[in-house]
Formats: C-alpha cells, sequence, structure tokens
C-alpha cells in the first residue's frame, strides 16, 4: 500500500517537475507563474500523499499552509505583475 | 471493508495523478496563455481532489480528514481567484490595468 | 522506492536552484526562487525535519517571494542603479566557487559522520518534559538556546528599521508602500473576504500546536502576516503609519516579553532566560504568544517597505 503511495507521489512530482519547463520557457509572466502553482498544487498533493505512505506529525499542516499560501505568492505575482508594467 | 474502501482509494489518487499529468502535458503542449490556464486548473481542481477523495480512507482520525478536505477546499478556492486573475490580465480586461 | 524520491528532489531542487540563478530577469528568478522553496520544503520533510519544512512553506510561499516581488517592482525604472550594482562576472564566479567548495565540504563533512552522529539530542529528548512541551524542537529553541531565539527575534525589528531607514526625511512616518484599491467586486475581493477567517484560525492553529507537534511563532506570526497582506492588496486595510505608537509596540512587544521572561528568570530561577521550575509552561506560552504578534507586525511591515506617503 504505502509502495504504491510512494509511486503515485513520485509521478505527480515529476509531472509538475516536468511543468517547470513553462517557468524556463514563459514566453508570457503568467506561463511562468501557472506553472509555480502547477507545482504548488503538486507539492500539496505529494505531502498528503506521503502522509498517508506514513504519518508524520504537522505533515498535514504543512500542506495546509501551502495550500493556504500557495495561491497566495501568485496572487501577489499578478499584482505586482500589473505595478511592474505601468509606466 | 477498510481494505477494499482503500483499494478504490489508490483508484481515486492514481485517476488524480492523471489528472496531474494531463495538467503538465496541457501546460507544455497548449498553444496560448489562456489555454494553458485551463489545462492547469484541472490538476488543481481534479487532481488535487481526486488525491484528497483518495486518501480519504488512508485518514487516522476523522479531524486529519477534515483537514484533508479543507486543503482541497483552500486550494480550490484560491486556485479559481488565481485563474481569474491571470485570465483578466492575459485578455487585458483587468480592473485598473 | 523512497530513494527515488530523494533522488527526483535533489535534481529537482538543483535544477530549480540553477534556473533561479540563470533567470533572465528578476520576476522569472523570483518565480523560480518560488519553486525552489516548495521543492525544499519537500526535501525537509524527506529528511525528517517537519519543523522545518512547514517554516520553508509558511515564509516562502508567504513572505520571501512577495518580498522579493515587491523588490522586482520597485527596481523597475532603476535600470542604470541596477547594473551598477550588479558586482561584475569575475566576482559572482568567484562567489559562486566559494560558495560551492563551502556546500562540497559541508557535504564531506556530514557524509563523514558516524551514524548515528554524535550530538546531544538524546540528552535533550530525556530533558524535554521539564519545560511542559511536547515538541522537542520547541523545547531546544526555547529552553536550551533561548538566547538565540531572543536574539533572533530582536533581529526582526531591526530588518523593519533597516527597511524605513530607506525613507526619505519628508516621508518619515509616514504609510508604507503603494495604495491598492478597494476591490469592491471581483476574484480579488471574494477570496480576501473567504480566506482572511481562514487563514487567521490557521495561523492561530500553527502557533498554537508549537508546543506539542511541529508550528511555533514564525510559521504562525508568517500566516497571519500573509493574511494582512492579502487584505492590503485587495484594498480592505492600509497600512499604519509608522510613527504610531501601536504599530511600534506590535513590532517589540515579543522581545520586549522575551525579556522580562529573560530577567525573571534571574530573580526566580537559576540566571538570565532559565525557566523557573513549574512557571516554565505559562510563561512560554505569554512569550510565544507576543512572538507571534511581533512576527507577524515584522513581516507585514518588511512586506510593506519603507514608508512612501504621509500620514
Amino acid at each position: 500500500m504505502a509502495e504504491i503511495l510512494l509511486l503515485l507521489a513520485i509521478f505527480i512530482l515529476a509531472s509538475a517537475g516536468i511543468g517547470l519547463w513553462r517557468v524556463l520557457r514563459g514566453p508570457e509572466r503568467a506561463d511562468r507563474l501557472m506553472a509555480a502553482q502547477l507545482l504548488s498544487t503538486g507539492a500539496i498533493a505529494v505531502l498528503l500523499l506521503l502522509d498517508a505512505a506514513a504519518p508524520q506529525a504537522g505533515l498535514l499542516d504543512t500542506a495546509l499552509v501551502l495550500a493556504l499560501l500557495g495561491a497566495f505568492a501568485s496572487i501577489a505575482f499578478v499584482l505586482a505583475a500589473r505595478q511592474v508594467e505601468r509606466p | 471493508m477498510i481494505g477494499a474502501l482503500q483499494g478504490l482509494g489508490l483508484l481515486a489518487a492514481a485517476a488524480g495523478a492523471g489528472f496531474f499529468l494531463a495538467g503538465t502535458v496541457g501546460l507544455i503542449r497548449f498553444p496560448d496563455t489562456t489555454s494553458r490556464l485551463h489545462a492547469l486548473t484541472k490538476a488543481d481542481n481534479l487532481g488535487l481532489g481526486l488525491v484528497v477523495l483518495g486518501l480519504l480512507p488512508f485518514a487516522g482520525s476523522l479531524g486529519a480528514a477534515l483537514k484533508l478536505l479543507l486543503v482541497w477546499g483552500l486550494v480550490l478556492l484560491a486556485g479559481g481567484t488565481v485563474a481569474q486573475m491571470i485570465a483578466a490580465r492575459v485578455r487585458g480586461t483587468e480592473p485598473g490595468a | 522506492m523512497g530513494g527515488l524520491v530523494d533522488w527526483l528532489l535533489a535534481a529537482l531542487v538543483l535544477g530549480a536552484a540553477a534556473w533561479t540563478l540563470a533567470a533572465p530577469t528578476g520576476f522569472a528568478a523570483v518565480v523560480g526562487f518560488v519553486g525552489f522553496g516548495l521543492l525544499v520544503t519537500l526535501a525537509w520533510v524527506r529528511l525528517g525535519a517537519v519543523d522545518v519544512a512547514l517554516t520553508e512553506a509558511a515564509i516562502g510561499a508567504g513572505a520571501t517571494g512577495v518580498i522579493l516581488l515587491m523588490a522586482v517592482v520597485r527596481l523597475r525604472g532603476g535600470a542604470e542603479e541596477v547594473s551598477a550594482a550588479t558586482p561584475g562576472r569575475a566576482v559572482m564566479v568567484a562567489a559562486g566557487l566559494l560558495a560551492g567548495g563551502v556546500g562540497l565540504a559541508l557535504a564531506l563533512a556530514v557524509l563523514a559522520l558516524p551514524d548515528p552522529a554524535p550530538g546531544l539530542a538524546a540528552a535533550a529528548m530525556a530533558r524535554r518534559g521539564e519545560l511542559g512541551l511536547g515538541n522537542p524542537v520547541a523545547a531546544v529553541l526555547m529552553g536550551y538556546r533561548g538566547l538565540d531565539t531572543l536574539l533572533e527575534s530582536v533581529v526582526l525589528v531591526f530588518a523593519v528599521l533597516a527597511v524605513w531607514s530607506m525613507a526619505p526625511d519628508r516621508r518619515w512616518g509616514g504609510i508604507p508602500g503603494p495604495r491598492f484599491p478597494r476591490q469592491e467586486a471581483g476574484p480579488l475581493a471574494l477570496l480576501a473576504r473567504l480566506l482572511l477567517p481562514i487563514g487567521l484560525v490557521i495561523g492561530i492553529h500553527v502557533a498554537w500546536v508549537g508546543a506539542e507537534a511541529p508550528g511555533g511563532k514564525f510559521q504562525g506570526g508568517t500566516i497571519l502576516a500573509a493574511m494582512w497582506v492579502l487584505a492590503w492588496v485587495a484594498g480592505l486595510v492600509q497600512p499604519p503609519a509608522i510613527a504610531s505608537q501601536a504599530v511600534r509596540l506590535a513590532l517589540v512587544a515579543g522581545p520586549l516579553a522575551f525579556l522580562l521572561a529573560g530577567f525573571a528568570g534571574m530573580a526566580l530561577g537559576e540566571g538570565f532566560l532559565a525557566w523557573p521550575p513549574g512557571l516554565a509552561k505559562p510563561m512560554i506560552l505569554l512569550v510565544e504568544a507576543a512572538m507571534t504578534l511581533s512576527v507577524a507586525a515584522a513581516l507585514a511591515l518588511l512586506v510593506a517597505g519603507p514608508p512612501e506617503r504621509a500620514a
């Protein structure tokens, strides 16, 4: 059971990691943001899977914090990108 | 009973992982930013949602299960907002721009 | 299977780090750095240091990314000054070689350690109950390394002072940061209203469970600061003028409570920062509560930046 959960974690991590190619490639700022957002959601899924495979105190709270703040960083990015483009 | 539920859970989690892969493929292969946004939200909403659903039978306590659901709810809420903001930005219809 | 997770993580961390260094623009580098922080969070979990992972998750996603991004925004238009302040290629290569050398030496030193590594962990674990704290990390930070933790809390105040000192004289005492328009409708307005109460509860929860499980004042304070920043960018609140007594009090409340507790240790216990037996737990909780407030105030003020408008 635990092995399958770890395998799924690897799969999602690898998938989100490949998505980071968009951070490199762009071309828009929004594209880079989206890859970071995908990695954030992927990291949350990986944390949940790791906790299910081998429970550790605090893992769920870490996932909760990422869920709360992961998109928050992206919101700041959008607002700041707005400001960057203002003359 | 729990074993069967956990088996179903693994299937759901595997389907969620599939949506993550779909999100990545879409993010890389789709031709323009708004299409790629479409791909991203699938991973956010469905991918994580199915993983959370699949992990519910593995939760050690009711509190842990509720925390799992809260994680998904937060990602839905925040992810949806970001998607709207990015889309408004890309289409040039954002307020105050 | 666990080993494969670790190898994959290591490769991704190095890749994200390389991208952050090589990124063509400041914005791209900050996005890379945030991704790097997410991967490092997972790496700390794999190393069994969930306390550190929680800190990295909170500070990486909630504070540093936003602070760096605000820096990118403030640097716009100042291309000449930026390039003048950027070190030359030779200095960069030398710094990279130095950092790489130190990293390699540290890695070799860690690999050369016997297993289990010598340390005071067993002794600290045996006595952690004396402070009434179930989380060994919190017990060490407050019990054995209280002075370090106190100084860390003071450093945050100095960091805010350093940011404030960037203000021109005529703006001193004014309101920090840009003004964000109030969002009456739209996604951001909805999110700020819905996420804020949930985030406040989670922030206080994370600060509170620090006594028993991974969490604590820095992590909880960061979440509270992030929630304030969300309300700020949605135009729901304005930053207070830095001349305000309340702001300054919130900023120093934690270090002040910590110092007072330290002196109480001299009067009631064995010396500075020695927690008097029996009173240890309530005193530590009071200090942690005051510190949570101060960390939140300091990080929010760091994000807001130097005063830019008259009060």
